[in-house]
């Protein structure tokens, strides 16, 4: 007698507990088969569903009813089967839809990255490298709106966003007052706060951890380095409002900013207060614990400080051994 | 049948909540109905409760319909006066309170759970399903969402019984269906037919339509409201199979998307030889533009972007690839979304240029013609030629 469900994803068979969505069994896989999720947070009760980004394909529902589903279905919020088969990057249907998806997402967001405080650490950008067209096809002019100042510490830039709630959510649930949510209809839907109050709550500077663009920004830091100049540091302090548990990010000897430590899917550990984020900007409030594990893929790992090692192409070159003594030297030292 | 899938947990509340939050452009049968025979629909809602065991039910009626509210308020409370709603209901020991709920006016608000969303006060976003309504709906009950010709339909099945009701009509598609007829007909309105009518019948005979207006020639009809495919005349008239095709839910849909369309909301627009189809398409288009909730991102952005692409290609500054990334728009859009919507949105766009490309790409080549002629029926080489039907009257 188990309790759990069995349900393979690109043929990768899993054993998850009853209740789980798609999306969720293929993260305990990992790797590869995990669909992109742009407003799924499994910290945000009712999040999701909406970006599709998501989309698998069921080829088989369940062992009592194996039909497969008629469409393609958002894996954030379909609950597995037992017995249920699902195709993500095994079908290209997936794929195709999923491109485009992500030319929907793209046609109205201004694709200014360069100046961009989020390139670098942005969902939009990841996905848009791993199934985005070279080109766009859209040869109308991108919706604009004024930039909004939500409170002095967070500014709205509404061009990039791409009104997947998650900031809504982490308004309605984290803090203790709603004041925010979704003005207009359609395309010209914007995300705002009622007649522009400011935002005003111990937690709600987590509103810029949660979007996966660059929308949402700290003013303590826009402008200020592009996050791979910067180098993520685990610490924690005592904090009498939340966890503690950030991630500081330095140039240099300065802490440029502070956020809540991510996981590899980009979701927040655990949320943290806006003194912590805001406020607490010196080495000395600090307890230091040891350097963020940024994946290898990321830009952020372009600076590689955490391992210490000489490129791959590097080592299987006597040749360039020896062109960088010097500089393979300095590395063993550590 | 919709009403089998109802959860029945014990102590739980009930709802019946009646659709009238009719927007589909190209239906106002509902409104017809409410109009004039709303106790119609009040009887089909004590009767539809009873038999769902609901307490209490809602009609959610369009913003827009503001004398319709009037009325149903009104007939509420006569029924109210006449002991046939509140408590105890004829000593039956039967409760129902009856309430009218205007709506904003939102297109999207039509969709089953947008509409609960909006009449629990919320934004009327579409919920993600499952689950649905009947597992839990409003306030998270389990409730039953039926549009109002629906339920006014079940009084004469009460009354008549089952049986004789399913007499009326052809094969599945069984009793009588209000049809909106708007667009070039000699006599457009609400018509109620026996389903199984040949379409042809509808369109040019007295008792119905009357034939198209001005003595000129059909050239397209859409047959349930705007979000169903559009067809050409000869399609309208005969299956591809040469027989004639018939006002029923599968004779309609007969042929799939290539060759067929849907009953929908019976909502049938029917064109003739004057009317330009790309100017009908971004109409459309825009109408789905205006009405996308902004929830999921290839509805969003989608029906904007057809609508500025049909835009261009209607005031003369389209490009002929724009004909196949239309084509290309509406297949990501059809079946990505939450909500049927986007497939709504999308179908008239894909079923216009799979039957007219024609017409598309002839905007495309003569872009100041298009500005002051239409196409017109006569440049037709295939198939829409064959469509000069004068039989019927």
């Amino acid at each position: 007698m188990s309790d759990k469900v069995k349900v393979t994803i690109d043929g990768i068979t899993v054993e998850v507990a009853p209740g789980t969505t798609i999306l969720n069994a293929a993260r305990q896989i990992g790797g590869d088969i995990v669909p992109p999720a742009m407003c799924y947070y499994s910290k945000l009760e009712g999040s999701g569903g909406k970006c599709r980004t998501c989309i698998v394909k069921v080829s088989k529902g369940s062992e009592k009813d194996p039909r497969p589903m008629p469409k393609l279905v958002a894996s954030c919020r379909t609950t597995v089967m037992d017995g249920m088969e699902v195709q993500n990057i095994t079908s290209p249907e997936v794929i195709e839809a999923r491109s485009g998806v992500v030319e929907m997402l793209l046609i109205n967001h201004p694709l200014d990255c360069p100046v961009c405080d989020q390139a670098g650490e942005c969902d939009l950008q990841n996905l848009g490298y791993e199934h985005g067209l070279q080109k766009t096809r859209y040869e109308f002019e991108r919706r604009t709106f004024e930039r909004i100042d939500i409170g002095d510490k967070i500014q709205l830039h509404m061009n990039r966003c791409i009104l997947c709630y998650r900031c809504v959510f982490t308004a309605d649930q984290i803090t203790n007052k709603r004041v925010h949510g979704i003005l207009n209809r359609g395309d010209h839907s914007e995300i705002s706060t009622y007649i522009q109050t400011a935002v005003d709550n111990d937690f709600s500077g987590n509103v810029i951890d949660v979007c996966p663009v660059g929308a949402l920004t700290d003013k303590t830091f826009r402008f200020k380095n592009r996050v791979w100049f910067t180098k993520p540091i685990d610490a924690h302090r005592d904090c009498p409002t939340c966890s503690g548990k950030v991630t500081l990010w330095y140039k240099g000897e300065d802490v440029l900013r502070v956020t809540a430590r991510k996981d590899i899917y980009g979701e927040v550990e655990e949320f943290i207060c806006n003194t912590c984020r805001f406020d607490k900007k010196k080495t000395a409030d600090w307890v230091i614990e040891h350097p963020t594990h940024i994946s290898d893929t990321s830009v952020i790992a372009s600076n590689h400080y955490e391992t210490l090692k000489p490129l791959p192409v590097i080592q299987n070159n006597p040749q360039l051994q020896q062109a960088n003594k010097v500089e393979l030297e300095k590395t063993t030292k550590f | 049948m919709k009403w089998s899938f109802l959860a029945k947990p014990e102590g739980v509340a009930r709802y019946l909540v009646c659709n009238a939050d009719e927007s589909e452009p190209g239906t106002f049968k509902d409104r017809y109905l409410m109009t004039h025979i709303p106790h119609a629909l009040i009887e089909g809602m004590i009767v539809s409760s009873f038999a769902l065991g609901a307490n209490t039910s809602y009609i959610y009626v369009r913003g827009e319909m503001m004398p319709q509210i009037r009325i149903l308020e009104k007939a509420i409370a006569e029924a109210k006066h006449a002991g046939f709603l509140g408590k105890n209901i004829l000593g039956t020991g039967y409760d129902l309170e009856l309430y009218v709920q205007p709506g904003g006016g939102a297109y999207i608000c039509g969709e089953e759970t947008a509409l609960l969303e909006s009449l629990e006060g919320k934004r009327g976003n579409p919920r993600i399903k499952p689950p649905f309504p009947a597992i839990a709906g409003l306030y998270g009950c389990p409730t039953v969402v039926n549009n109002v010709e629906s339920i006014a339909a079940t009084v004469p099945i009460i009354n008549d019984g089952g049986d004789e009701y399913a007499k009326i009509g052809i094969g599945r598609s069984t009793g009588t269906k209000l049809i909106s007829a708007s667009g070039n007909l000699v006599r457009p309105g609400v018509y109620e037919i026996d389903l199984g009518l040949p379409v042809e019948e509808f369109i040019y005979s007295d008792e119905y339509c009357g034939g198209i207006a001005n003595g000129k020639r059909l050239k397209a009809t859409v047959a349930g409201g705007s979000s169903v495919p559009i067809l050409p005349a000869n399609l309208t008239l005969k299956l591809a199979n040469g027989e004639p095709r018939l006002m029923s839910y599968e004779s309609l849909s007969e042929g799939g998307f290539a060759t067929g369309s849907m009953m929908g909301s019976g909502g049938f627009i029917a064109f003739d030889e004057d009317q330009c189809i790309v100017r009908n398409t971004w109409n459309f288009a825009r109408f789905y533009h205006h009405e996308s909730c902004g929830q999921c991102s290839p509805c969003r952005e989608g029906t904007g972007w057809m609508e500025k692409v049909l835009h261009r290609i209607e005031y003369g500054h389209g490009k002929m690839s724009d004909i196949d990334l239309l084509v290309d728009v509406s297949k990501k859009i059809e079946g990505n979304t939450i909500c049927p919507l986007g497939d709504a949105a999308a179908w008239p766009v894909a079923s216009a240029i799979r039957h007219f490309r024609d017409e598309f790409e002839w905007h495309v080549k003569e872009p100041i013609k298009c500005l002051d002629t239409n196409y017109g029926l006569a440049n037709y080489a295939e198939p829409i030629a064959k469509a000069e039907v004068t039989t019927g009257n």
